[in-house]
């Protein structure tokens, strides 16, 4: 391997534009090895090396000359009737991801295999048949709807455009999604801004679910809540997805929350998914340094018990100018002269555990 | 903070102290029989969540979002006061004539005068007595003109022996429907052409918005002047002259609806209910005439009652430069254009001039006490 040679010369020197190089070109292969394996038939969502770059800066004749790479090579898989809990700081490309994978925001590069179809390239048109199976639950339950139409119009449109049940069965089957989530019959003729936070991501859930999906996306749903009412939502969430049979992205900076409801856990860090893994590995066994970080700063309810708290030093870099190497190696602890020229690889660990940090490559 | 890690431990299945009136909250919400089994340790969360999430009384009937601006349009006196001018103004000119049928618009009083004017010719003989004649001339005036406000006139008559308060529901009639036909115009060129450079955004937004700034840059009355004159040439009729003359005015005027509804579009399609829409596969008519346009609406309201305005406004400076509707057709800026070129009439007849301008004032003040209060009523921020 290229990057192997450079390393064991006496003195190291990094070339980092060689390194670059290879670590690219590395990347291009793994990519196209992994985007002509077969689709995994238990998963219901795969997700491969997905990237999503915006423009930040357009030359005159519209070309782009600089990009914020959002989202870098996140992979994944998630079967259906799980839930993967995505963590990470404000700013990592959590919501960017979710949004990307429902195809709200075009990919720039990999694959999203739902349902053993690859959506990545599907046109609006095609887009709009299979909306009905993937369905999101926004952060703020305040914008997220529409405020001149009723509770029960806002539940029962994506039923009627989408045919999902009889003209005439429309109004009790809606009246029977919102008893499910909690919503009592006579909201149907109110207007969302005579409920409180609460009840209105109940709105926002049984609007989500009246499309039947097996597939929903919530995007931070109770990061905008009291602390007591996001256990209700969460609990909602839960009894659902049992009563349902869905599968939960569970995107949250609250590891709490995330440990509570998930299956996998996936960490983030500036666009890049540093640890992915069952959430009894992450939680038990964190590998990456940051993950570590993280988990460090969740509060412990007994006074007694000291905490070792790992505090990261400095901000998170801004993803427009990201630092060579290692994405982390600006505040990691641990940081060596390798982390800050060579990107380490993305790797399984332990079984379905994996992670992306040279230290644990030399162990 | 530190109760926050208490429902991720889902084997703690220890009994928690509820209390009684948090026993009560949560028998309402349907949801809690599960939550009980899943998870008991989130039931002493439950107990802060009293305040936040007691369903709201089924007998309180709260108000849609229009019954709540209808009451706080209401609730306004000066927005009243601007219904009660508009709502009268509109009796006036588009009932008033059927009912009062004394005179028609351009129905002469023929009745005229007789007026007697003495004379008194002093003639000196050549032996220095004076001879005194006197001398009574008899005119018969074929017209009733200036006649000053009677029975028989309510506001009397103008110089050419038309009746004024005839010809003030007829003038108000032209200057009505004309603005309501050009603000209606000008709101849906420029809903459409707005919402579109908003919606699509890119270079069909470049396009209509460099097209706005243009149309912004043009002289208004040089123009309306040029066109006038056209319109001479072309020898349409005088009735009508005054629509060709809006709807030129209405070709220039939507450039500053189609920015108000763009901006609000651009802010609007970044709401995430927007987002749930594309999430839900909405075509996009749907997304816009479905979702964005009834929240345009409010703005768009208030933007059309004050140009109301402006638009009668316009038509009354038109018809005064005798470009708008021409003698014997009335219309407010005409009926007052007399004073023009009479002097005598602007010091002697109020009635003539005096009216109709009033009229104007009231229309005008009338739609913008109207689009104030329902800018007001439709602001959601201004509760009460």
């Amino acid at each position: 391997m290229a990057e192997n040679e450079i390393l064991e010369g006496a003195e190291v020197v990094y070339d980092d534009e060689a390194i670059m190089a290879a670590h690219r070109e590395e990347k291009e292969a793994t990519k196209k090895a992994d985007f002509e394996k077969p689709f995994d038939e238990n998963a219901l969502l795969e997700v491969r090396h997905l990237r999503k770059c915006f423009p930040i800066k357009k030359s005159i004749t519209g070309k782009t000359l600089q990009e914020l790479i959002a989202v870098d090579d996140i992979s994944f898989k998630l079967n259906a009737g799980e839930t993967l809990g995505i963590v990470g700081e404000s700013g990592c490309g959590k919501t960017t991801m979710g949004r990307t994978i429902l195809k709200l925001h075009q990919p720039s590069g990999g694959q999203i295999i739902f349902d053993g179809k690859d959506i990545s390239n599907y046109t609006n048109k095609e887009m709009r048949d299979i909306r009905t199976k993937m369905q999101i639950i926004f952060q703020d339950p305040y914008s997220s709807l529409p405020p001149r139409s009723t509770v029960g119009d806002i539940i029962s449109e994506p039923v009627l455009v989408h045919g999902i049940v009889p003209k005439d069965q429309v109004k009790s089957y809606v009246l029977d999604l919102m008893d499910k989530c909690g919503l009592r019959d006579y909201y149907y003729e109110r207007y969302p801004h005579e409920f409180s936070g609460g009840q209105r991501q109940r709105i926002c859930i049984a609007r989500a679910l009246s499309v039947q999906p097996q597939l929903v996306v919530c995007d931070e749903p109770v990061s905008a809540l009291d602390v007591s009412i996001q256990a209700q939502i969460i609990n909602l969430l839960k009894s659902l997805q049992k009563s349902m049979n869905l599968t939960y992205l569970f995107i949250s900076h609250d590891l709490s929350v995330v440990k509570f409801i998930s299956d996998k856990i996936g960490v983030m860090y500036l666009g890049s998914m540093v640890e992915f893994g069952n959430k009894k590995d992450i939680f038990d066994n964190p590998l990456h340094p940051y993950t570590k970080a993280l988990f460090s700063a969740i509060p412990e309810p007994n006074p007694d018990v000291k905490m070792n708290r790992i505090v990261l030093k400095g901000d998170i870099p801004s993803p427009a100018n990201p630092p060579k190497g290692c994405l982390f190696h600006t505040r990691c602890p641990y940081a060596t002269e390798k982390c800050k020229h060579v990107p380490p690889k993305y790797k399984e660990h332990e079984e379905g555990h994996f992670a992306a940090c040279h230290l644990l490559n030399e162990e | 903070m530190e109760d926050r890690n208490i429902p991720m431990n889902e084997e703690n299945t220890e009994a928690v102290l509820v209390d009684a009136v948090n026993e009560e909250t949560l028998t309402e919400a349907p949801d809690v029989e599960v939550e009980k089994a899943e998870a008991a340790v989130t039931e002493q969360l439950e107990t802060e969540s009293e305040d936040t999430e007691v369903p709201l009384d089924k007998n309180v009937r709260l108000m849609s979002p229009m019954q709540m601006v209808i009451r706080r349009f209401f609730r306004s006196k000066l927005s009243i006061v601007g219904l009660v001018m508009i709502v009268s103004l509109f009796l006036f000119s588009f009932f008033g004539p059927l009912v009062y049928t004394r005179w028609g618009e351009i129905e002469l009083d023929e009745s005229g005068t007789v007026s007697y004017t003495p004379n008194e010719i002093v003639i000196t003989n050549p032996d220095g007595t004076t001879t005194t004649i006197y001398q009574t001339t008899e005119r018969q005036e074929k017209d009733n003109y200036l006649a000053p406000p009677s029975k028989d006139h309510i506001l009397g008559t103008d110089e050419q022996g038309y009746d004024v308060f005839t010809r003030l529901m007829y003038g108000g009639r032209i200057s009505l429907s004309v603005s309501f036909i050009a603000v209606f115009v000008i709101t849906v060129l420029g809903v459409i052409l707005g919402g579109i450079a908003g919606y699509f955004g890119g270079v069909v937004d470049n396009v209509i918005m460099r097209i706005c700034d243009v149309l912004m840059c043009l002289p208004g009355i040089p123009i309306l002047l040029i066109i006038s004159t056209l319109l001479e040439a072309a020898q349409v009729d005088a009735k009508y002259r005054i629509y060709w003359l809006m709807i030129y005015l209405t070709l220039f005027s939507w450039p500053g609806t189609a920015r108000l509804v763009r901006g609000q579009i651009l802010s609007l399609r970044e709401q995430e209910y927007m987002v749930a829409a594309e999430a839900m596969g909405y075509s996009t008519s749907r997304k816009i005439f479905k979702h964005l346009v009834p929240n345009v609406m409010p703005q768009l309201i208030v933007q059309m009652t004050l140009s109301l305005g402006s638009m009668i406004l316009y038509e009354a400076t038109l018809s005064y430069l005798n470009m708008g509707v021409k003698a014997p057709y009335a219309a407010w800026g005409t009926m007052i254009n007399v004073i023009s070129t009479n002097t005598d009439i602007l010091q002697n007849n109020f009635n003539v001039w005096g009216a109709p301008g009033i009229c104007i004032v009231i229309a005008v003040l009338g739609f913008n006490f109207i689009g104030d209060g329902l800018r007001d009523a439709l602001d959601p921020k201004s509760r009460r």
